[in-house]
């Protein structure tokens, strides 16, 4: 999928993450991460980012996360909401999420 | 040998097997005792500016002040006295509180012009706690208990050269209680240890009153000096534990199966003693126990702690006999402080050292306890965060987990994506031999050191789950948190209720 534009999703409530991505125009995915418990998790949700980004094909893209405490499951979907805005896709990723 | 005293009358210079004696020298005895301020004859105490009552008490270089926690994070007084310390151009000041709040951020400063140099305290909060914790002060900072702060004062392990306290109101003389005036904060319990030991005691106040005021919380036969200033504290800071029943569901179920447990344990007899701290969930168990108590038409001798408008109700209502206040979180207990006669202060000492002949806590039936982090021992941290950096309060929590016959803990299992239950808190507060069940929105898991009290609600029909059990469903949800990493350099000492070392508190990277 290709990024047409700035996509945002989440907020910052606690237990919740705001995922802000842009389109890069080099290879690479490129994570700027802020967390309340970025020293218990901050691997984990630098993780979790970038599968789901590889999942739906986004390889050249710059991500700005403002995290709270989201579970592992909310960061794939405020990740994939993101995208969709991102991509202008018509597209849903709407389903459950594995947590 | 004789000597003559000012009478002319012939006195021994020494009796044997009593030993010398001093001739009378006049009634003007302002030398021969201890006092700093001229207040010989009745007079007035007051007079002084802050600046010339720390002058005369003689603080020099090296000494240790005190200061009590009454006033939380509406306090003005630890910040004022400081700074006109820093003004005397005096250092190297041990400073020993019953605790410390996030309002205290300006200590920071005065701890880097070496002001400050080591801190005593049940806990300490906000940006003072995070420097600290990364290193800011040479030596590290010991956490005492209530309980363990009165021991320490008691012994004279903790030597208190001046004691600073706050007062609502006060006379000249310094006679004062915490629940009348403007910035009224209630029990004073915290303090009159200090005004019992310190070797010089200024009462600071916003509002002196005519002589005698009564009821008199510490009394004049303790104060050196009545300072008067304009304001001792932010009133909305002094109650910022107003204290609101929760509507949050998750903190009500945990209240309601805190309440449940204690009943079907057996501990809900007619003339129980208990202690439910201020937080959400301890705050809720109280109105699940009314509805018990009436069902079961009993009520209990006394509460203990750090009292509540919840708990006063009870008590007017005459549901709890008794009060026992060390600490008043709200107005209304305040005021209820003042007007019903069984509404008691007590201090610290009374409420929870271990080491005099009968403290309250060892009276208790149960507790409700809080807790940040619980290990698959029971061991329980309540003064460093998940991150590893002091953010809390030691507080009664080891003093009432040892006295009473139960005692709980109770706390979400989550708290965003932190778990409660872990393998190893990063500190230990209170003993995990201490500790009998903990009460989570996900399950119970009982110390199986009381194996007659999972008996017993099993029996009842009281569903229980291990710790290592509520462990896993923790991490189900929130994956493995990576332990934090320490520096080597030791930042905090935590003592156990008897003064030994129970665990260290280590820089943050």
């Amino acid at each position: 999928m290709e990024l047409k534009k700035t996509g945002m999703a989440g907020t910052l409530e606690s237990s919740d993450i705001l995922v802000v991505i842009e389109p890069k125009n080099s290879e690479g995915i490129d994570i700027l991460l802020e967390s309340v418990v970025i020293k218990q998790f901050g691997d984990q949700i630098r993780k979790i980012i970038s599968n789901t980004l590889r999942e739906l094909g986004i390889n050249q893209v710059i991500v700005r996360a403002n995290d709270k405490g989201a579970l592992d499951c909310v960061i794939k979907a405020r990740v994939q909401a993101a995208v969709s805005r991102a991509t202008g896709s018509k597209e849903c990723f709407w389903r459950v999420v594995e947590s | 040998m004789m000597n003559r005293n000012i009478l002319k009358r012939e006195i021994p210079l020494a009796i044997k097997g009593i030993g010398k004696l001093r001739p009378y020298q006049g009634s003007n005895i302002e030398e021969q005792r201890g006092i700093v301020s001229n207040s010989f004859s009745g007079k007035s105490k007051l007079g002084h500016d802050l600046e010339q009552a720390i002058v005369a008490t003689g603080l020099k270089d090296g000494m240790t002040v005190s200061f009590h926690h009454h006033f939380r994070n509406g306090d003005y007084i630890v910040n004022m006295v400081m700074a006109a310390i820093a003004r005397l151009g005096i250092k190297d000041i041990t400073l020993a509180s019953s605790s410390l709040s996030s309002v205290h951020a300006p200590l920071i400063e005065q701890i880097r012009q070496g002001v400050v140099t080591r801190i005593e305290t049940s806990g300490i909060r906000g940006e003072l706690a995070e420097a600290i914790s990364n290193g800011l002060l040479e030596l590290p900072v010991i956490i005492r208990s209530h309980g363990g702060r009165a021991r320490a004062i008691e012994s004279g392990q903790l030597v208190i050269d001046v004691a600073f306290l706050g007062v609502s109101s006060c006379d000249r003389y310094g006679n004062a209680n915490g629940f009348s005036g403007k910035s009224v904060c209630g029990s004073l319990g915290y303090a009159m240890v200090d005004a019992d030991y310190a070797k010089r005691v200024v009462l600071i106040t916003d509002n002196v009153v005519d002589y005698p005021n009564l009821p008199i919380s510490i009394s004049q036969t303790k104060v050196d000096l009545v300072v008067q200033v304009a304001e001792v504290g932010d009133p909305q800071g002094i109650m910022s534990g107003a204290t609101r029943l929760t509507n949050n569901p998750r903190e009500l179920l945990i209240a309601r199966q805190a309440a449940r447990f204690i009943d079907l344990a057996g501990y809900l007899t007619d003339g129980f003693a208990m202690q439910t701290g201020s937080g959400g969930a301890s705050l809720a168990v109280t109105s699940f126990l009314r509805e018990l108590m009436k069902k079961k038409k009993i009520t209990a001798s006394f509460a203990l702690g750090g009292i509540t408008q919840q708990l006063v109700d009870l008590h007017q209502e005459g549901l709890v006999d008794n009060l026992f206040d060390t600490q008043s979180f709200d107005l209304r207990t305040a005021q209820s402080l003042c007007r019903n006669p069984h509404h008691y202060e007590i201090d610290a000492s009374f409420y929870a050292n271990p080491f005099n002949k009968g403290c309250l806590v060892d009276r208790l039936d149960f507790v409700i306890l809080s807790a940040l982090e619980v290990d698959l021992d029971f061991n329980v941290n309540v003064i460093t965060g998940s991150d590893g950096v002091i953010m809390g309060a030691s507080g009664g929590h080891c003093d009432t987990a040892a006295g009473a016959n139960l005692s709980i803990v109770v706390a979400p299992l989550l708290r965003g994506r932190i778990p409660t239950i872990i393998e190893r808190v990063n500190t230990i507060v209170t003993p995990g031999q201490t500790i009998d069940v903990i009460i989570t929105d996900r399950g119970t898991a009982v110390n199986p050191l009381r194996r007659e009290l999972i008996e017993r609600v099993i029996d009842a029909r009281f569903p229980l789950c291990t710790i290592e059990e509520l462990k896993e469903k923790a991490e189900q949800i929130t994956g493995k948190p990576r332990p934090i990493e320490y520096g080597d350099r030791v930042v905090g000492l935590v003592e156990y209720r008897d003064g030994t070392i129970i665990d260290i508190i280590r820089q943050v990277k």
